[in-house]
C-alpha cells in the first residue's frame, strides 16, 4: 500500500482517480486542486508518492508540472507520476532532465482507463524506476534523422527499448514479445552499446530513454 | 453657441448642374457668380460664423485660462478637459453650418464609442486625433475665422449704407449729411458718387467673403473631416488586429472548454469502464460483458485521442509553455514526411509565436498534401530584432499562394505584425517558404 497525494484541477478526474486508488489499495492522503496546495500537503504529509496532472490552476499552463520538479528538488527520491493530456515529449523532457534516485513517471491520462497498467505503473514509479508512455516513446521513435543514434537500432530493439521506456522488466517484455529473457537481455546490452552507454552504470533502461530525450532536447 | 444666425437652405439655392460647384470654382465666372445666390450664402456664413466665433473665444479663453490657474486644485483639469471636449460638439455645428458654403458634405471623423456611458465617451474622444483638430478648429474659430468675418461684414456694411446715401439724404434733408467729414452733401443727386463707392465695396465684400468662406472650408475640411487616407488604413489595420486577437482568444476559449469539459468526461468515462472491466473480470460467467466492456474503452480511447488531436490543432499547449522550437518539434515528430528542424530562436511575444507556429505547421501541411516532397527542412533565427523562419521541401513546387486560403491568410497574419511572407515555389521545386517578422510583435 502506499500513501499517495493526488493533485488535479477537475473534481470529476479527482474522484475519480481517488477511488481507483483506493481500490487498488492505495491510501490517498490527500486530493487537490492547484499546484500551490499540492506543495503545502507534499510537504505537510510526506508520501510515499506523488500523482499529479501537468494543466493546473492558476494559470491553467504546466503548474503541476513545474510543482513536481520544485518537490523534486527539495527530495530527489520523491517518487513522483505526472498525468498529461498532452503527448508533447517537451513536457516529458523537461521531466526527466536532472532525472535523480526518485521513480518518476509521465503518463498520458487515457492511461488511466487501463486500471491494471496504471496501477503497475505507478507502482514502478514508486520503486524508483522511469515510466514513459508508450504513445510518447512511439511519437519519439517514429521520426528520426539517420545521424541520431537511435537510427542505428533495428525496428525489433526499438520495439524492446519503447517497451523498456514503458517500465516493464525484462520478464515481463519477455512474456509481452514472445521472446526468451535470454533473448532480452541480448537486445538490452545490443541497444545500451548502440547509444554509447556504459553498461555499469545503474538504471540504464532510464539512461536510453534520457539519451534520447535528451538528443530531442538539442534538437528543439 | 448661439445658432439664430439665418442659415439658407443649402439644397434650394444651389445652382442647377450636373456636378455640385464649390464657392472656389464659383468665382471664377465673377459676372455669373455675382448674379447668384453665392455672395448671400457667403455673407450669411461668414456673419454667422463670427456670431458663433467670439462666443467660443471667450468661453475657451476662460476655460484654458481658468484651468491653467486652478490646475493645482485638480478641478482646473476638468476645465481644460471641458475646453479640449468642447471641441466635438463645436466641430459637429461647424460640418453643418459648412452646408451653406459647401455642397459635398464634409463627414464625421469620430469612431465608434468602445462603450457606453460619459466616462466611455470621454476616454475614446481623448484618443481621438479628431477631437483634437476639433480643439485646434475651436481655436482658429474667434482670433482668424470670427475677426476675418466680421472684417468684410463691417465692409459690406458700410458699402450697403453708401449705396442707400441717395435714399438717406432724401429722407433726413433738410439735415446735412456728411460722406466725408467736413463736406456736406446738399442733395440726394449728389449722393450718388457715394452710391457708386458702395456698390463697388458690395462687390468686393462679395469677392472677399467667397475667398475667406473657401479658405474656411479648406481648413474645415482639413481640420473637422477625416483624414482619409492615414486615418482609415490606421482604423483598418487596428479593427484587423482586434479581430486576430478576438479569434486567438476564441480559439483559447474552445480549447479550454474541450479540455475541462469533453477531455475530462472521456478520461473519467474509460476510468469507470476500466473499473467495470476489472469487476467483470473476477466474475467467471460475465467474461462476454468484460469484453464489452473493455470494447467500450477501447472506443473511448479512440475518442479520447482524435480529440486530442483536434485540441492541439486549435491551439498547441505546448507552445504557451514551451515556446516556438519545442511546438515545432512537436509537430515535426508527428509528420508524414522527415522534417529537420533548426531553430535557434528564444521565447517571444505571444502573437509573433503564434504566427511562426502557424506558419510553419500550414507549410509543412501544405508539403503533405500536394508537394509530394521526401525531405522537409525548417529553419530559423533571430537576428537583431527580426525572426527569420523558412520552410524547404524537395517537392514538385507550383504552390499558387493566391490560390490557396491557407497562405492567403498567413500573408494577412504577417502583414499585420508588420512582417512579410515570401513564397517561391518554381514548377518542378523545390517549394520555399519565407517568414519574416519584427520580434517585438
Amino acid at each position: 500500500m502506499l500513501r499517495l497525494i493526488l493533485a488535479e484541477d477537475s473534481v470529476l478526474l479527482r474522484a475519480g482517480l481517488t477511488e481507483l486508488l483506493t481500490r487498488g489499495g492505495h491510501q490517498v492522503l490527500a486530493a487537490v486542486g492547484s499546484a500551490e496546495e499540492l506543495v503545502r500537503a507534499v510537504e505537510a504529509q510526506r508520501p510515499d508518492a506523488v500523482v499529479t496532472d501537468v494543466r493546473m490552476p492558476p494559470g491553467f499552463r504546466d503548474e503541476g508540472l513545474r510543482a513536481a520538479l520544485e518537490l523534486r528538488a527539495q527530495d530527489p527520491s520523491l517518487p513522483v507520476l505526472v498525468l498529461s493530456q498532452y503527448v508533447a515529449t517537451a513536457y516529458a523532457t523537461q521531466l526527466l532532465t536532472g532525472a535523480s534516485a526518485g521513480g518518476l513517471g509521465y503518463l498520458l491520462k487515457d492511461r488511466v482507463g487501463e486500471v491494471a497498467e496504471f496501477l503497475d505503473a505507478l507502482r514502478q514509479v514508486a520503486e524508483g524506476r522511469t515510466v514513459i508512455d508508450p504513445e510518447v516513446v512511439r511519437v519519439l521513435l517514429s521520426r528520426q534523422s539517420e545521424d541520431r543514434p537511435l537510427a542505428r537500432l533495428t525496428p525489433r530493439e526499438r520495439e524492446v527499448l519503447t517497451l523498456m521506456a514503458s517500465g516493464l522488466n525484462n520478464q515481463a517484455l519477455a512474456a509481452r514479445l514472445f521472446i526468451t529473457e535470454a533473448a532480452v537481455v541480448k537486445h538490452a546490452s545490443s541497444i545500451f552499446m548502440k547509444l554509447d552507454l556504459d553498461a555499469t552504470e545503474g538504471n540504464r533502461r532510464v539512461l536510453a530513454v534520457l539519451a534520447h530525450l535528451s538528443g530531442q532536447e538539442a534538437e528543439a | 453657441m448661439s445658432r439664430s444666425a439665418p442659415l439658407p437652405e443649402p439644397a434650394d439655392s444651389e445652382p442647377a448642374g450636373p456636378a455640385p460647384v464649390t464657392v472656389l470654382a464659383a468665382i471664377r465666372r465673377p459676372l455669373r457668380f455675382l448674379g447668384s445666390w453665392w455672395p448671400w450664402r457667403c455673407w450669411a456664413y461668414l456673419g454667422s460664423g463670427f456670431l458663433i466665433g467670439y462666443p467660443v473665444l471667450v468661453v475657451l479663453a476662460l476655460l484654458v485660462g481658468l484651468g491653467v490657474v486652478l490646475a493645482l486644485v485638480g478641478i482646473g483639469l476638468l476645465l481644460l478637459l471641458g475646453a479640449v471636449v468642447a471641441g466635438v460638439p463645436l466641430g459637429a455645428l461647424e460640418r453643418w453650418r459648412l452646408r451653406c458654403v459647401e455642397p459635398e458634405p464634409v463627414p464625421d471623423p469620430h469612431t465608434s464609442l468602445a462603450g457606453a456611458g460619459p466616462a466611455a465617451w470621454l476616454r475614446t474622444r481623448l484618443r481621438e486625433r479628431a477631437t483634437w483638430r476639433e480643439f485646434a478648429y475651436a481655436a482658429l474659430l474667434g482670433p482668424a475665422f470670427g475677426a476675418a468675418g466680421f472684417a468684410v461684414m463691417t465692409l459690406l456694411a458700410f458699402s450697403l449704407i453708401l449705396v442707400a446715401t441717395p435714399g438717406i439724404v432724401w429722407a433726413i434733408a433738410p439735415d446735412h449729411v456728411m460722406l466725408i467729414p467736413g463736406r456736406p452733401v446738399s442733395g440726394p443727386l449728389e449722393a450718388l458718387g457715394g452710391t457708386a463707392v458702395g456698390l463697388a465695396g458690395t462687390v468686393l465684400a462679395a469677392y472677399a467673403g467667397a475667398l475667406l468662406a473657401g479658405a474656411q472650408v479648406k481648413t474645415a475640411r482639413l481640420l473637422l473631416g477625416p483624414r482619409t487616407e492615414t486615418d482609415r488604413i490606421l482604423e483598418l489595420t487596428r479593427s484587423r488586429v482586434r479581430l486576430v486577437d478576438a479569434f486567438e482568444a476564441e480559439r483559447r476559449r474552445i480549447e479550454r472548454d474541450l479540455h475541462d469539459g469533453a477531455q475530462q468526461q472521456l478520461v473519467a468515462l474509460s476510468m469507470t469502464l476500466g473499473l467495470a472491466e476489472l469487476e467483470l473480470r473476477g466474475i467467471p460467467q460475465a467474461t462476454g460483458a468484460a469484453d464489452l466492456v473493455a470494447r467500450g474503452r477501447g472506443e473511448a480511447r479512440v475518442a479520447l485521442e482524435q480529440l486530442r488531436d483536434l485540441v492541439r490543432g486549435i491551439h498547441p499547449q505546448v507552445l504557451t509553455d514551451h515556446g516556438l522550437a519545442a511546438a515545432v518539434a512537436e509537430v515535426a515528430l508527428r509528420h508524414p514526411v522527415p522534417v529537420t528542424v533548426d531553430l535557434d530562436v528564444p521565447r517571444l511575444a505571444e502573437p509573433v509565436e503564434v504566427t511562426a507556429y502557424f506558419t510553419v505547421t500550414e507549410a509543412l501541411a501544405n508539403a503533405a498534401k500536394h508537394s509530394g516532397a521526401s525531405r522537409v527542412a525548417v529553419v530559423g533565427k533571430v537576428e537583431g530584432d527580426r525572426l527569420t523562419l523558412t520552410v524547404t521541401d524537395d517537392g514538385r513546387g507550383g504552390a499558387d499562394p493566391g490560390a490557396g486560403a491557407g497562405l492567403a491568410g498567413l500573408a494577412d497574419r504577417v502583414a499585420m505584425l508588420k512582417g512579410r511572407l515570401v513564397v517561391s515555389s518554381p514548377v518542378g521545386g523545390p517549394t520555399r517558404l519565407r517568414v519574416e517578422v519584427p520580434c517585438s510583435g
